[in-house]
């Protein structure tokens, strides 16, 4: 009579590996959520496309008149635009689908008490979104790379994906924590901005990662500064590819999504409620 | 034949804030920690300890029943009674606190028209946005796309963004969309008082096409009694939180109209002119039924002469003629009475039934001009009304006839 589709509700549903399944199941509505939201982006901004490449290149510009220029902050001996639009790139991905997924519920929240899906897939949607905005300020790397002369290394062009999956990993999983304290404490997303401001500094984003000398060990545990580092040795050449330091990244950021997760499942069930 | 949904002990508890605008900051718990590290480390164990200091509320307690695959089931109930709560839970929305519910087959909801419409996108992009949060998978919405927006009516406004439609073309197109899931079991919230009656009336016929001839189960919300002897053959009556009737929707709608329904509503009209003032001339004095089956005194008059010491009301009296009391329009808070302006004016007010004992109440108009002269005094034949109270005290059929004392309130007791 219906395809033996059986659903049993009861009070306590504890995370289990069915949950990913379940994501999988719903994979076209995760589909949906961000064709959405880059359609509505880039409609209700004609200039939406031009706005994904003008933030970072002017903030490129600031920073290199500034901190370049003005401030001699040291660049690994590449030319200071190029280092730090390189920061930028990743940063401004990790960044903003950090501050998009935190919010995502309460953005979200006329639809999440209406109706049923996989609450995972509003962050996971969000984040998704960044990768286009990513795809189009990376054209503007690419020009610089070929106006000063870089040619990457196979290895740097194939590690790229890798990075890429370290920083959506990072703010999906850290954008999860964030999600579910905001969603009890609405003050928390006025603080949010800041946050993420001082987050930057702490990272190798505007000077490069030597500068902390034999401490820079420390700085590893912030998974975005090895994709930084690691950013900027494949393309640029900056060092050699630490590997170690790529590893301690990516088991860095795999804990972080695997607890953010957990934080995100347990506060779930109560979302509708008390939103 | 074993039942599509089977809801076994459901109960649904809610913590109560009574936080200022309603959400916790975590500037205060902060501020609260550091101000009171005493009291904040008291509440804290005792949170731990799974010691309650938060105040709950049982919104659904003790819910069973079941359903057989193609009934089509009304359920209805007074503001609060918690059948949107059974929905959400029904629906995963909401995980219950007890209980358990088994259901076998794919559950489709609406508990809103238009859930995830976006108003920048045409109403071709929402169709399939909210198709698939509504958990239609695409190559369905492409394949009944024609279908959805021949029902809609909308045509021509296809490729338009939702935001300029009209609110009608608006409810028609996500009412489309929502009508056309294909899931066994449709629940559904009273989404119908929203559109015009021409358009309730298509999606009512609508329905019963989808239960009569597609076989598919329904639960359905609505206040709309006649909606629900139209659609529904079972109906439950949820009532405090808690199934109170549940049966051939010919019975259970007769019993729950019946509990107000008693009460004939009488009217008074000033049919022989009388009681002539510039301050209040009285028109009409009558007892109506609200929506949600709350009764009100309805009082409407014409005023030539604005006084702002104008004072209107009724007494209250038993059965005896025992005066209970006086309500005046300018009772409560100052900015919340009703305005009054020259020409004619209705005011009126819920009559507090909770408070009262079974039996008969006579309802007498009075008023005046403050500390200078009545214009209805009490006890000088002015109009009066009379009100059959019949109402049981309580869900547990005990105690449901008159109780001795004038009044009867219904207040709720807690464990402590
Ligand atoms: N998230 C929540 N937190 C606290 N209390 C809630 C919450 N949601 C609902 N309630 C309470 O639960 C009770 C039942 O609400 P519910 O919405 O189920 O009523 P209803 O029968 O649908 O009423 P209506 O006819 O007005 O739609 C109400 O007293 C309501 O205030
Ligand atoms: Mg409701």
């Amino acid at each position: 009579m219906s395809n033996g589709h059986i659903t049993i509700i009861k009070p306590k549903k504890l995370f289990s590996l069915s949950d990913l399944k379940e994501v999988w199941e719903y994979r076209e509505l995760l589909y949906f959520f961000t064709w959405r939201d880059l359609k509505v982006r880039y409609k209700q901004t004609a200039i939406g496309a031009l706005w994904a490449i003008f933030q970072p290149f002017m903030t490129m510009v600031v920073f290199s008149v500034f901190f370049g220029g003005l401030l001699q902050i040291p660049s690994d001996g590449v030319p200071y635009p190029i280092f730090v639009y390189t920061g930028l790139l990743f940063w401004q991905f990790f960044s903003s689908a950090l501050s998009d997924t935190s919010n995502v519920l309460i953005t979200n929240q006329a639809i999440i008490t209406k109706v049923y899906f996989p609450r995972l897939l509003l962050p996971l949607s969000s984040v998704a979104t960044k990768f286009m905005d990513f795809a189009i300020a990376a054209v503007i790397l690419v020009g610089m790379m070929i106006y000063y002369g870089y040619t990457p290394h196979i290895t740097g062009l194939l590690i790229i994906p890798l990075l890429l999956l370290i920083t959506f990993m990072a703010s999906v999983g850290f954008g999860l924590i964030l999600a579910s304290i905001n969603v009890k404490y609405r003050d928390v997303r006025y603080a949010l901005p800041f946050f993420i401001q001082i987050l930057m500094f702490v990272t190798p984003v505007i000077y490069p990662a030597s500068i902390a000398g034999k401490y820079s060990w420390i700085l590893a545990l912030n998974p975005m500064m090895g994709v930084i580092q690691s950013a900027r040795a494949a393309l640029l050449g900056t060092t050699v590819l630490n590997w170690t330091l790529i590893g301690i990244s990516l088991a860095a950021t795999t804990i972080l999504m695997i607890f953010g997760i957990y934080t995100f499942k347990k506060t779930e069930r109560y979302f509708a409620d008390i939103i | 034949m074993e039942p599509i949904i089977t809801v076994k002990n459901i109960g649904k508890k809610y913590n109560i804030n009574h936080q200022k605008g309603g959400y916790i900051t975590l500037r205060d718990i902060i501020t609260n920690a550091f101000k009171n590290p005493f009291s904040f480390l008291k509440t804290k164990t005792k949170n731990i300890l799974g010691i309650e200091t938060k105040e709950i509320f049982w919104a659904l307690k003790d819910v069973n029943f079941e359903v057989m695959k193609g009934e089509v089931i009304g359920i209805i109930g007074r503001n609060g009674a918690g059948k949107s709560t059974l929905l959400k839970i029904l629906s995963q929305i909401t995980p219950p606190t007890t209980g358990e519910i088994r259901i076998n087959g794919t559950v489709g909801s609406l508990l809103e028209v238009g859930t995830g419409f976006h108003p920048e996108l045409t109403g071709r992009e929402n169709i399939f946005l909210n198709g698939a949060i509504l958990g239609m998978k695409k190559k369905d919405i492409a394949k009944k796309f024609d279908e959805i927006v021949k029902f809609a009516d909308i045509e021509k406004f296809l490729d338009t963004p939702v935001k300029y439609y009209s609110s009608g073309m608006y409810v028609r197109l996500a009412f489309s969309v929502a009508a056309h899931m294909d899931t066994d079991i449709l629940i559904i919230d009273e989404v119908l008082a929203v559109g015009d009656a021409e358009f309730q009336k298509k999606c009512l016929g609508k329905m019963e096409d989808i239960t009569q001839k597609e076989g598919r189960t329904i639960l359905f919300v609505s206040h709309d009694i006649k909606a629900i002897k139209q659609l529904c053959n079972k109906t439950i009556q949820i009532g405090n939180g808690q199934i109170i009737n549940f049966g051939e929707t010919e019975n259970v709608v007769e019993k729950y109209l019946s509990i107000s329904n008693d009460i004939t509503l009488e009217k008074w009209e000033n049919n022989k002119n009388e009681f002539n003032n510039d301050y209040f001339k009285p028109e009409k004095f009558y007892i109506s039924k609200e929506k949600n089956d709350e009764l009100s005194i309805n009082l409407e008059a014409i005023i030539d002469k604005i006084d702002n010491s104008l004072t209107v009301g009724y007494a209250l009296y038993s059965e005896d003629n025992t005066l209970l009391y006086w309500s005046y329009q300018i009772d409560g808070d100052n900015t919340d009475i009703p305005k009054l302006q020259i020409g004619r004016n209705i005011i009126k007010s819920i009559i507090p039934v909770e408070i009262l004992n079974n039996g008969r109440y006579t309802i007498e108009l009075i008023g005046g001009i403050h500390n200078k002269e009545w214009l209805f005094e009490p006890n000088k034949g002015n109009p009066t009304l009379t009100i059959e109270i019949d109402r049981k005290f309580n869900t547990s059929h005990l105690w449901t006839k008159k109780r001795p004392g004038l009044l009867a309130p219904t207040i709720n007791w807690k464990n402590k």
